[in-house]
């Protein structure tokens, strides 16, 4: 089961630069279906053994793919976006970082109309240990278990996974939901999508300063989650007002402090680690019989 | 990006919103000479730094003569200014706005921002011009009035004339009022902006509607296809730190702390400086190397986190996805030796070439501590600057 993706996702690589390549490769490796690429106007060419072509309709109907990753600039990726939703794919992450908010907000604002999840912009991408890999994340670290993992960061979700890992506690499917302001899949959708998941029994988010979407998980969890969710919140000591990396993470106006939204999820019984090194622990400590 | 009050006003003016005349000025001359050319009887001469809170700081002077102009420009010009959103070592002014009065029968607030939490834009607006925002928020909530327009859709005139009519403006200016909304809006969407703000808003004694004030903030993402923005850019308004951290595509931001830190990833770098913290240190500075870091990149962050002279211990805290940890290790040597790194050295590397990364800093015969999880890295970096102090 797992969630997003497994071994039967079929995967299309939109944006086949250095980039693209590169991830595309390690993905095939990993045992994911990588069925082919998109590039307008290299249609025809054969790239780390999967055919291009020039759109992703045109992909669709050749290779039967269900999902794509799109690596396509910032200029060109909320087309991109609109192109994946277009072709009827199920599923489409987007790892390029620096798409304007302008630019993903009218996407965002189209997508309502679509079937199509939308995971990313700015992600590190999907990973089902041991069946699927979608993006750029360090699949080694990983191991199949019952944990689901939704993060707002790429190499603070490395660091989480390998805490886990060590603990012996492996993952159901780890999903970067990327830093940016307009998200595709929010904590809510991730989380509703590991309640209902019968191979998921417990779930790590992950979040950072920055708007209110973890204010607004934590009222989730209490409503509708029977699953024990664990969090870390990074940036408790971001000054206001700078942007800490990622275009989302900033303090604006006595808003998406980390004490506020750790407040809030501690109030709606959410474990929160008290620091970036307790995540895997507290977990644990949530989720007692995941130690078996 | 942030602009001047006065780059903020030709745009402004650009696209139609009403803002009263005026003259930017470097030397009290000029401003005698702007005053002059304006010819009103009231002129305000206002500090240009990227900061609010300039009038209360004595940044701004309301002066009724050519002459009285340039001896406030003397004062202004030059000063140190100190507001609430200024750095703690103040702002120097170097450049005045001189600006005709205007005889003010009503100050309003109005802005529009892209509103995170519906992903719509939005504008807001209230009767309680001139004053602080979040403050109006705080105190009394419901004098803010906000009207969200869907970024597809786009601003209907129906909105703008709502939002008029709510905030109490008598129907003869309701039109002036739509087509200044309209002309903020175009502004906003035309130029990639993160929030236009105009506080206040007045109304004059004779039912004119002119921006007072005004703040423009862009979307860096988009500053790419904005080359007229980018031209407004102030170095001299920017940390120079960060500034350079930017030409070489790191993000940096300077802290008050003695622990310098080089992450890869914006999240791992937020969650190192909570650790530092956790473990009772301070750090120096926010700094994510990126997806891209290598060895040339390494030496590029090493030199821009030495040039904190606060600095006594640097944490490297690699965990290597696309970054190959080996090269990291590569880079970290280099640094250190060419730039004769005197400070302690605690360098954590995991995930992708670890092994080979730990390897080649052991082999280096450099003073390194190296870390193996977060919390020992946290705990040598603060017991490295505590045996220092010592």
């Amino acid at each position: 089961m797992a969630i997003l993706c497994d071994r039967n996702t079929k995967l299309l690589i939109q944006g086949v630069g250095r980039m693209g390549q590169f991830h595309a490769k390690l993905s095939l490796e990993y045992g994911t279906q990588v069925v082919g690429g998109v590039a307008p106007g290299k249609g025809g060419q054969e790239k780390e053994g999967f055919p291009i072509f020039d759109t992703v309709a045109e992909a669709v109907r050749e290779t039967g793919a269900d999902a794509s990753v799109i690596f396509v600039p910032p200029p060109g990726a909320a087309d991109a976006i609109l192109e994946a939703a277009a072709a009827d794919l199920r599923l489409a992450v987007c790892i390029t970082e620096g798409i304007p908010v302008l630019d993903m907000a009218r996407a965002k604002s189209a997508l309502a109309d679509s079937d199509m999840r939308l995971v990313g912009p700015n992600c590190p991408g999907v990973v089902t240990p041991e069946q699927c890999r979608i993006g750029i994340m360090p699949a080694a670290i990983t191991r199949p278990g019952p944990v689901g993992v939704i993060s707002r960061s790429g190499t603070l979700t490395y660091e989480a996974v390998d805490q886990l890992s060590r603990l012996g506690i492996g993952q159901s499917t780890c999903v970067g939901i990327g830093g940016d302001p307009v998200i595709g899949t929010s904590f809510i959708d991730a989380l509703s999508l590991f309640e209902a998941d019968p191979e998921t029994s417990a779930v790590v988010m992950i979040g950072e300063i920055g708007g209110s979407a973890e204010e607004e998980a934590a009222e989730f969890v209490k409503s509708n989650m029977t699953k024990p969710v664990a969090a870390f919140i990074a940036g408790q000591n971001a000054p206001p007002g700078k942007r800490m990396g990622h275009a989302g993470a900033i303090i604006a106006g006595g808003k998406g402090k980390a004490s506020d939204k750790i407040a809030a999820l501690e109030a709606n019984g959410v474990s929160v680690a008290p620091s970036p090194a307790d995540i895997g622990s507290t977990l644990a400590q949530a989720a007692p019989d995941l130690l078996g | 990006m942030n602009v001047h009050e006065y780059q903020a006003k030709a745009l402004l003016h650009e696209f139609g919103v009403p803002v009263p005349e005026g003259h930017l000025a470097t030397t009290p001359e000029e401003a005698e000479k702007a005053a002059r050319s304006l010819g009103t009887p009231v002129v305000v001469v206002k500090a240009q730094v990227h900061a609010g809170g300039r009038g209360k700081a004595g940044g701004v002077k309301v002066v009724k003569s050519p002459g009285e102009a340039k001896q406030a420009a003397s004062e202004i010009l030059g000063m140190t200014l100190h507001t609430p959103q200024t750095p703690p070592e103040g702002k120097l002014v170097r450049k005045v706005y001189v600006e005709a009065g205007s005889s003010i029968a009503d100050e309003l607030y109005l802005a529009v921002l892209f509103d995170r939490a519906v992903e719509k834009f939005a504008l807001v607006a209230s009767t309680e011009g001139g004053m602080e925002i979040e403050e109006v928020a705080e105190r009394t909530p419901e004098k803010i009035l906000t009207v969200h327009v869907d970024p597809n859709e786009g601003l209907q005139d129906h909105q703008a004339r709502g939002l008029g009519f709510d905030l109490g403006l008598p129907g003869d200016q309701v039109g002036r009022f739509v087509s200044f909304v309209r002309g903020l809006f175009d502004l906003f969407l035309a130029r990639d902006c993160s929030q236009v703000e105009i506080n206040p808003l007045v109304v004059t004694e004779t039912g004119e509607i002119l921006a007072l004030d005004g703040k423009i903030n862009f979307d860096d993402n988009a500053l790419y296809r904005h080359p007229d923005v980018v031209a407004m850019r102030d170095p001299e308004e920017e940390d120079v730190r960060e500034r350079a951290a930017q030409e070489i595509d790191l993000a940096y931001v300077g802290l008050d702390g003695n622990i310098g830190c080089m992450v890869n990833g914006a999240g791992l770098a937020m969650a190192t400086l909570d650790m530092i913290h956790h473990c009772g240190g301070s750090p120096a500075n926010f700094l994510d190397a990126g997806g891209g870091a290598d060895k040339e990149k390494v030496k590029e962050a090493f030199k821009l986190i030495l040039r904190d002279p606060n600095v006594e211990a640097i944490l490297v805290n690699i965990f290597g996805g696309i970054v190959r940890c080996d090269l990291i290790a590569e880079g970290v040597v280099a640094a250190a030796q060419e730039l004769g790194v005197e400070v302690p050295l605690v360098v954590r590397l995991q995930g992708t070439m670890s092994v080979e990364g730990r390897a080649i800093l052991a082999d280096s015969g450099l003073n390194i501590t190296p870390a193996e999880t977060l919390a020992d890295a946290g705990q040598m970096a603060v017991a490295a600057v505590d045996k220092g102090s010592k």
